[in-house]
């Protein structure tokens, strides 16, 4: 959903473009294709702003690598996450604090959030059958959906950063600021995940316990509490995530389970623990999706993301089962 | 003497679920979706309970039959029972039809992708029909109008739903009796030796997955008749409500059991109707909690609990199985 606008943004214009010939004896919905192959340039545009809005895939997707990797949980409540950050944003431009600010608070706020679920609920569910794990972060996320529409209405919202967009090529190429600082901060605070597992006391500690949270146990770490800043860490990805939805293109209560579908996905392309592939993955996603969203048209877009999915996982278990192996 | 329990207990039941409409009759619509929650409990059960495989895009089928039928009603030129008949047994076969096509590829996956693989399925098929002109795109489709009073039409859908819930209920009781229900079973507890042991697993897969969405199939082509209008992603593939309740249904009652979905449903149906009427606006935000709730504190369900306390006390001579391995869910059920 959060795409939309931008995509819509392509479709006006194109259709400014398109002589009226094109429309005869044609499929509607492919009318979009010949544009590409009429304009080239457009493949350009959808490419840099698809991967562009790939980068906040990334970002959640980090998280969901996380938390599946270290407590073997699925977090269906993600994509909540991402559009409470997109939230929590909004209440800090109400109270007259530049936009930006809305990343580090929302962040700070989520890892809260985070670190109360956990204590709440995941707690409880961290050691079970993942079905269970899986039933109740559903929960969850259907919990703060509702919540958030309570609160704040089934709106959409959006917020304007004024950052100003960069025009390239006569104007055909059109990058929102906002965009960049969203592709520059996954790729940063990638690297800072990457450092921060590799070399502190405490991201040690998270990767002991993903490789053997026993072990871990009997050699003195706190798993609870690993589990607890791994949730944390997740929701706060999440939250930055959202953040920079919301100004990039605008966020309302359901639009969570796309976005806990894109990482999910991601993940399971990239594999887990491989940070590098994390990053390929979601920027070829959000590229795919946008080429996608602007052949099938927008309403599809969505569906797009869901039918990759399961096409994905289709593909990846025919491979295996030829070695009579399946997905785990 | 156990039989004669039984047949008393079937009779009784009859006997309320046939007055129930003439007893109350301001609730005939509740009463009536109440029979459609059974059918969602029971059928989600063949595949999450007895098969081990937990789908969360059941509601896919109950979708595709609504809409099939609804396509029917209104292309077919029929009045309006011989277009209903022909559209519900046409949502019945359509939902299988699909079952078919996709089974193969889907069933194969299994755990936790193929519960998240399900889930986008239910969603994207909303996505997809939000977006499709030929059934009305995201303004959804309106079924004919029921010719009659709305008492009527109301007493018509409480005894369908009851006839098929019935229906549904049997068959799955003598099909869980027989072969079938072993050789599902056999491949929730272990695939990889069930297969090994000669067993054609996929094959048993996709008849359970085909039988599921027949029966939801017709359920939804019913559905959309009682409810007057098919909202894509409210009604037909209205994952976050129907789609999670089948799920949280079957296990407050107790998966992998035949009565469970059934209490589950019931009162699952009736907390939920008192949440709609007491907590006005807030009823969604009370569900959501109410999952979190049953899944971390009921994931074993009535039925399941009532059998753990039966059979620990009947174990008790022969302690060292039950507590030496781990309190996974399916183990405990393999009694079922």
């Amino acid at each position: 959903m959060g795409s939309k606008p931008a995509s819509l943004a392509h479709t006006t214009l194109a259709s400014t473009l398109v002589p009226p010939l094109t429309n005869t004896n044609n499929i509607i919905m492919l009318d979009n294709l010949t544009i590409l192959i009429d304009a080239p340039v457009f493949i350009v545009d959808l490419l840099v702003n698809g991967i562009l809005i790939g980068a906040i895939f990334v970002l959640a997707a980090y998280g969901m690598a996380l938390v599946w990797g270290v407590m073997n949980i699925i977090n269906v409540a993600q994509g909540e996450y991402v559009m409470l950050g997109g939230f929590v944003t909004l209440l800090v431009v109400k109270a007259g604090l530049h936009p930006l600010w809305g990343i580090p608070i929302a962040a700070c706020v989520l890892f809260i959030l985070g670190l109360i679920l956990y204590r709440l609920i995941l707690y409880r569910v961290v050691d079970r059958d993942i079905f269970i794990s899986l039933l109740a972060t559903f929960g969850i996320s259907i919990l703060l959906a509702q919540l958030i529409n309570q609160l704040f209405g089934a709106d959409v919202q959006t917020i304007d950063p004024g950052l100003g967009t960069w025009h390239f090529m006569d104007g055909m190429v059109t990058v929102s600021v906002t965009k960049v600082i969203a592709f520059s901060l996954a790729l940063g605070l990638g690297l800072c995940l990457w450092f921060f597992l590799k070399h502190a006391r405490i991201g040690q500690a998270i990767r002991a316990t993903a490789q053997n949270a026993q072990a871990a146990r009997i050699l003195g770490i706190d798993t609870h509490r690993v589990y607890a800043i791994t949730y944390g860490i997740n929701a706060a990805l999440c939250g930055t995530a959202g953040s920079l939805v919301i100004m990039a293109w605008a966020v309302h209560p359901y639009m969570g389970l796309p976005y806990t579908v894109r990482s999910f996905m991601v993940v399971i392309v990239a594999g887990l623990g491989n940070l590098p592939g994390v990053v390929l993955a979601g920027l070829g996603l959000g590229a795919a999706e946008n080429f996608a969203g602007f052949i099938a048209g927008t309403e599809f877009q969505i569906a797009f993301v869901f039918l990759l999915m399961i096409a994905i996982l289709i593909w990846r278990n025919r491979a295996l089962k030829r070695q009579r192996r399946y997905l785990k | 003497m156990k039989t004669q329990y039984s047949l008393l207990l079937y009779l009784s039941l009859l006997l309320v679920s046939l007055a129930a409409p003439l007893l109350l009759p301001d609730y005939r619509t509740q009463l009536a979706l109440l029979w459609v929650m059974v059918v969602f409990a029971l059928t989600w059960d063949i595949m999450g309970g007895q098969m081990g495989y937990n789908s969360f895009g059941n509601i896919l089928f109950f979708g595709v039959g609504m809409y099939a039928c609804a396509v029917i009603q209104r292309d077919s030129g029929l009045s309006y029972f011989p277009a209903l008949y022909l559209g519900i047994a046409a949502g019945g076969i359509v939902a299988l039809l699909l079952a078919l096509i996709i089974g193969n590829g889907l069933l194969g996956l299994r755990g936790h992708y193929f519960a998240i693989g399900t889930l986008g399925l239910g969603v994207a098929a909303g996505e997809i029909a939000g977006g499709w002109d030929y059934i009305g795109a995201g303004s959804g489709m309106t079924p004919p109008l029921f010719p009659g009073e709305l008492s009527v039409r109301d007493t018509f859908f409480y005894y369908a739903f009851f006839v098929w819930a019935t229906i549904t209920f049997f068959t799955l009781r003598w099909l869980y009796q027989g072969r079938f229900g072993l050789a599902i079973n056999a491949i929730r507890d272990n695939e990889d030796k069930a297969e090994a042991m000669g067993l054609h697993t996929t094959r048993y897969k996709i008849a359970a997955w085909s039988i599921t969405a027949f029966f939801l199939g017709v359920t939804g082509a019913a559905m959309g008749n009682l409810i007057g209008f098919i909202d894509p992603k409210d009604v037909a593939f209205a994952g976050s409500t129907y789609g999670v309740w089948m799920i949280l249904m079957a296990i407050a009652g107790g998966k992998g059991t035949l009565w469970g979905p059934v209490i589950g449903a019931v009162l699952f149906h009736i907390t939920q109707e008192l949440f709609w009427t007491l907590l006005l606006g807030w009823q969604r935000v009370a569900l959501g909690l109410l999952i979190i709730i049953i899944v971390l504190f009921f994931p074993q369900g009535i039925l399941g609990w009532i059998r753990e306390r039966f059979s620990k006390r009947r174990q008790s001579e022969q302690p060292t199985l039950a507590h030496t391995t781990p309190p996974r869910s399916e183990q405990q059920e393999q009694s079922t």
